[in-house]
Parts: structure tokens; C-alpha cells; sequence
């Protein structure tokens, strides 16, 4: 019998966005209303809460999914079953800590890791632990990977590595030194994302691979170069944050440089759109198949507009508004968790090959939930085009007044913040009681 | 169909020596401006500006949270300064929270942000947009 270790990844992994999404809401009225809840919630409590919980739905979803993948899927016997339970008592002991932290104020922590630095330590030992377990796994088992177990692997280990970097601040050499210090901080940071969408990404070629039955979408020399430029841009590309840092210029030339390789990535997908829609065969997994439908819109979205502000010269106005929310929500939301919603219907279908999930609610549920994130991004794009245009074209009038005056996009951006957290509850709702029946002692 | 993954070893290979070269360089080099090293009470400021989430309200060099203003160059701006920033830090305005810093933690924020102000300019007004795509920027030490 498998181990229940991949379903407790991802019912923790649920919890969590759920958690995070009523954080976020939270969070986001004090745009609305500044001043309503701050002496209890300050806006400041509500963020690393929101961020935390969030980026955990993704790394624990993916996480479960990987482990699903090997052991349900490919019936790979694990390398060390105690290794696995052990990865996930840690993340979770970790992640109630964390959030025991952040309750009682205990953040000396920056940006995304707010909590005190020493529990990144369990965080860094839960990382080995499925490194450890991955690798040995499939080098028992397999020889010539496919592109997907080598994204995993690449994951994995980068994620190691720039977790350990977003934490060389806690050394003078970085620290004292404010421009060097910052910018490792952003580089970490960037490819903490570059890691995670190593992950994502190789779960949907994963998932593609299963659902058109058709393994070349994994094994052929084109998904391998895209690995390779996708990796390139993780090593070279993070500068793109910090064009208007001052760092040494060549970092920066060999970022812009590196960001526009990615206009290939978008040549390719305009080329392969009709080809690779067609082929599939969605009989046996409607819902996967429409998630990674929708996967594919907003990749398309949101690497044009990529691609637009990693051009220095737009960059320039960009940088610093909620256009770069606009876009970090279009790709978290928009293609990392849709992918993940696509891998967790494949898992439910895999369990339970009875269970129609193709439901009127549900069905409902994924096109509110497309529509309201697309309103939902366009709401921060509009304050970010307003914010730039106070910035640098006006140049006049106090920040509370650019704020007040923004106010309507704050209100929309409130609104269909709820429409996603309904939308997205209503299709996750039955996947999640499947998921916990799986849990119960005896099954 | 199986792969054959020798050729993908080598490239991970070349890869990793490359970035590891890369990190090396970008940790060692020196800031493209000459500024002095963050002094110890700018080192406590820093501090207080993490343990206190600022940066969830504010950015520096446009990079943080976008409740509140930019600080790069509040220390240095004509109409706010040093006396300016240290009336903001306990008066709880808008969604600010209602701090209670004392003199000395005052002074430290102060401090650090004045160490911020000196490493350069943001927003930066001086940019010349070329024909590449490029933004050359006017920096402090230029
Ligand atoms: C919950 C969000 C929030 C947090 C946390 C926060 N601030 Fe603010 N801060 C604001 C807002 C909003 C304003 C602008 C108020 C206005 O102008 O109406 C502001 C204004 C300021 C200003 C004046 C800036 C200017 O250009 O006018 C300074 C200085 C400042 N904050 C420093 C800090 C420091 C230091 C901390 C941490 C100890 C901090 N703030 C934490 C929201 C926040």
C-alpha cells in the first residue's frame, strides 16, 4: 500500500491557501479603509501571514503532487519512506512556528521570510530530506529522464541554494554594504520564484505528457532547450528587478540580455497553440485538461508582460507600482495555481477513477475564477499605469492624495479578491473532502 | 522512449561553472558607488526597519510593499529630512501603525535611512532612454 505521506502534502497544502487567501482579503481592505482594524491587524501583521501562506500553498502542493507523481503514478518504490513522513513533520512543525512568530511579533526576518532566521534551518533540512529521497529514488529506478524529473531535481536544488543566499544578509561581508546586500536579497528572491516555477512547470509537462499519453512532449530536444533557458534566465536573469539599483552595470546588461531570450519562449507557444490543444485527449480528465487550458492563457498574458518590463526602458516607468503586482499575482495565481489545480484533479482522478469531477459548480466555480483574477490584475494594473503617471509625468500633489485618488481601483481589486476566494473554494471544496477521505484510518 | 542524458550533464555542468564564477564575482565585487559601510547604528536602524515591517508598507528603491511612500531619498528630500522622518515614526498616520520608538531607536532609523540616501536615487529623474532599450542613469557619483 502507497503512503499517505503525498495526501497530507496536499491537504496542508489547500489549508494553507485557503488560510492565505482570507489573509490576503483582510489585507487588502486597509487599501480601501486605511485606518479600519490597523490598531488590531496593521496591514504590516497581515502581509508575511498572506505571503507565507500562500508560497506554502504552492511549494506543498507541488511538493505533494512530486511525491504523488512517483509513488501513485509511476509506482517507483521511495527511496526512503521515514525520510518522506520526516520532510513533512518538519514543514509542518516549521510552518506553526512561523506562524506562532509572526502572532507575537517575532519578525526580524526580511521580505518573504519575515520569521526569526534560525528556523530557516528545519526549512533548509526538509529541502535535503526530498532532495536526498529524489534523487535516490530515480536513480534506482530510471535511466534517461525525461525533461519534467530533471525541472524537479533543478528545483529542488536551487531552491536549497537560494534559500540559504535570501539569508547571507545575516553576515557583516553582505550587510554592511547596502547596495550589495540588497541586491543578493532580490536576486534571492527572484530565483526563489525561478526555483518553485521549476517545479510547477515540470508538474504540467508532466501533466501534459499523461493526459495526451504521448511521452515526447517530455523526451524531445525542444522541451530540452527550453529547460536550459529556462534555467539560464533562473542563474541570469533576476537583475531585472533591480535595474534601477546601482549595481555594477554588467550585471544588469547580462540580465537584459538574458530576460529577452524569453521572447523565444513566446514565439513558441504562438507557434504551438493550435497543435498542442488539439492533440489532447480529455475525456478522462476534463478538469485537469481545462486547467492547463487555462494555464496556457495566462502564460501567454503574462509573459508579454514580462517581457514588456524587462526592457529597461519600460522598466523605468513600471518599476515600483502595482503593475509588478499586477503581474506577480498574474503568474502565482494565474499559471502556478492553475497548474497546481490541474495536478490536483489528476491526482483525484487517479484515486478515485469513478468520480466525475466534472461538475456543474465546479465548472462554474473555474470560469468565475478565470474571470474575476483577469479583473482582478487589470484593477492593479490601472493603479500601477496611475501610480507611474504621479511619478513621473505629474510629479506633483502629496502620496495621500495619489492615494485617495486611486481608491476605485482599490475597491474593484477588494471585490474580485472575494470572487477569486469563491470561485476558487467552490472548485477546490469536493477535491478537498476526496483528498481527507483518503486520510482516514483504514483506507 | 528513453533519453540519452549524457549530453544534458555536460550542459548542467557548464552551467553550474558558469554561475558559480557568476555568484562569486557578484558577491566579491565592489558597489558601483563608493559609500561608507553601514555604520552600527545604522546596522540597529536596519534592524529596527526589518523587526518592524516596514518594508511590508514601504520600499526602498521602489522594491517593498506600496501602501506607503518610497524611502530611498526621504532623508535628503528638501521639504522632509531627518525631523520630518522621526515625526512620522510615533504619529500613526493613516494605515501606519502607532509606533513607540524611543530617542535612541529614532536616531538608528534615522541613520540608516540617511546610509540608504547616500547609496543613490530613486525615483530617478535623471535617465536618458537610448535607442537599445537601455536607461543610463544619472548616479551620485557622476
Ligand atoms: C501599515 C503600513 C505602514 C507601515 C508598517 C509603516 N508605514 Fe510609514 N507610512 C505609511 C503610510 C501610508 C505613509 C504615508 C502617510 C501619508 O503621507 O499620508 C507613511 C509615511 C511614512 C514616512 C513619511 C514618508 C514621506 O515621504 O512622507 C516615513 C519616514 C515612514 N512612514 C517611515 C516608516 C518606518 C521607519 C516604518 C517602520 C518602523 C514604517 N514607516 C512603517 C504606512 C506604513
Amino acid at each position: 500500500m502507497n503512503s499517505k505521506m503525498p495526501i497530507y502534502f496536499l491537504v496542508f497544502a489547500i489549508i494553507s491557501l485557503v488560510l492565505g487567501m482570507c489573509f490576503g482579503m483582510t489585507a487588502s481592505f486597509q487599501y480601501v479603509m486605511p485606518e479600519f482594524l490597523k490598531d488590531y491587524f496593521p496591514f504590516s501583521k497581515l502581509r508575511p501571514f498572506h505571503a507565507t501562506s500562500v508560497i506554502a500553498w504552492i511549494i506543498l502542493a507541488a511538493t505533494g503532487s512530486i511525491y504523488f507523481f512517483l509513488t501513485y503514478v509511476e509506482k517507483f518504490k521511495l527511496f526512503s519512506p521515514v525520510l518522506g513522513k520526516l520532510h513533512f513533520i518538519i514543514f509542518l512543525l516549521t510552518g506553526t512556528a512561523i506562524y506562532y512568530s509572526y502572532t507575537f511579533d517575532y519578525t526580524e526576518g526580511r521580505e518573504y521570510f519575515a520569521f526569526p532566521s534560525f528556523l530557516m534551518i528545519p526549512i533548509l533540512i526538509g529541502w535535503i530530506l526530498f532532495g536526498i529521497n529524489y534523487f535516490k529514488t530515480l536513480y534506482q529506478n530510471m535511466r534517461g529522464w525525461p525533461v519534467y524529473y530533471w525541472m524537479w531535481g533543478t528545483g529542488i536544488a536551487f531552491m536549497t541554494y537560494h534559500l540559504m543566499e535570501a539569508h547571507f544578509w545575516l553576515f557583516d561581508f553582505f550587510r554592511l554594504d547596502f547596495i550589495k546586500d540588497f541586491s543578493v536579497q532580490w536576486k534571492s528572491t527572484g530565483s526563489f520564484t525561478g526555483s518553485w516555477n521549476m517545479l510547477v512547470y515540470g508538474i504540467s509537462i508532466y501533466l501534459m505528457s499523461k493526459i495526451k499519453s504521448d511521452t515526447n512532449v517530455a523526451t524531445n530536444k525542444v522541451a530540452f532547450f527550453f529547460y536550459f533557458l529556462g534555467l539560464t534566465n533562473l542563474m541570469f536573469g533576476w537583475a531585472h528587478h533591480t535595474y534601477l539599483v546601482p549595481t555594477q552595470p554588467w550585471i544588469r546588461y547580462v540580465a537584459y540580455g538574458i530576460s529577452m531570450t524569453e521572447w523565444i519562449v513566446l514565439a513558441s507557444i504562438i507557434y504551438n497553440w493550435k497543435r498542442s490543444v488539439l492533440k489532447v485527449e480529455k475525456e478522462n480528465h476534463p478538469m485537469a485538461y481545462r486547467f492547463l487550458l487555462a494555464t496556457d492563457l495566462w502564460v501567454f498574458l503574462n509573459i508579454i508582460l514580462a517581457l514588456l518590463f524587462s526592457i529597461p526602458a519600460i522598466n523605468y516607468f513600471t518599476h515600483g507600482t502595482h503593475i509588478t503586482v499586477a503581474h506577480s499575482m498574474g503568474t502565482t495565481i494565474g499559471i502556478n495555481t492553475t497548474i497546481l489545480f490541474s495536478a490536483l484533479f489528476f491526482i483525484i482522478h487517479h484515486l478515485y477513477p469513478q468520480y466525475n469531477t466534472d461538475r456543474k459548480w465546479v465548472k462554474r466555480g473555474f470560469i468565475a475564477f478565470n474571470i474575476s483574477l483577469f479583473l482582478f490584475c487589470a484593477s492593479l494594473f490601472a493603479a500601477g499605469v496611475k501610480r507611474s503617471y504621479w511619478m513621473y509625468v505629474t510629479k506633483v500633489g502629496a502620496f495621500s492624495e495619489m492615494e485617495e485618488s486611486m481608491v476605485i481601483y482599490y475597491i474593484s481589486f477588494f471585490i474580485f479578491g472575494i470572487g477569486i476566494f469563491i470561485s476558487l473554494v467552490t472548485v477546490v471544496f469536493p477535491i478537498f473532502k476526496m483528498l481527507l477521505l483518503k486520510l482516514k484510518p483504514g483506507k | 522512449m528513453p533519453v540519452n542524458s549524457k549530453p544534458y550533464l555536460y550542459a548542467i555542468a557548464f552551467l553550474l561553472v558558469t554561475f558559480g564564477l557568476y555568484n562569486y564575482v557578484v558577491y566579491t565585487t565592489e558597489s558601483y558607488i563608493a559609500v561608507e559601510k553601514l555604520s552600527p547604528q545604522a546596522v540597529k536602524g536596519q534592524q529596527l526597519f526589518q523587526s518592524n515591517r516596514c518594508w511590508s508598507c514601504h520600499q526602498l528603491y521602489g522594491l517593498g510593499g506600496y501602501l506607503g511612500p518610497d524611502l530611498t531619498n526621504v532623508f535628503s528630500d528638501e521639504k522632509k529630512g531627518p525631523l520630518y522622518i522621526k515625526a512620522f515614526l510615533n504619529s500613526g498616520v493613516k494605515s501606519m501603525p502607532q509606533f513607540n520608538f524611543n530617542e535612541e531607536e529614532k536616531e538608528a532609523i534615522v541613520a540608516y535611512l540617511k546610509q540608504v540616501d547616500e547609496t543613490g536615487i530613486y525615483p530617478n529623474y535623471d535617465a536618458k532612454i537610448e535607442a537599445t532599450g537601455w536607461v543610463k542613469l544619472k548616479y551620485r557619483n557622476e
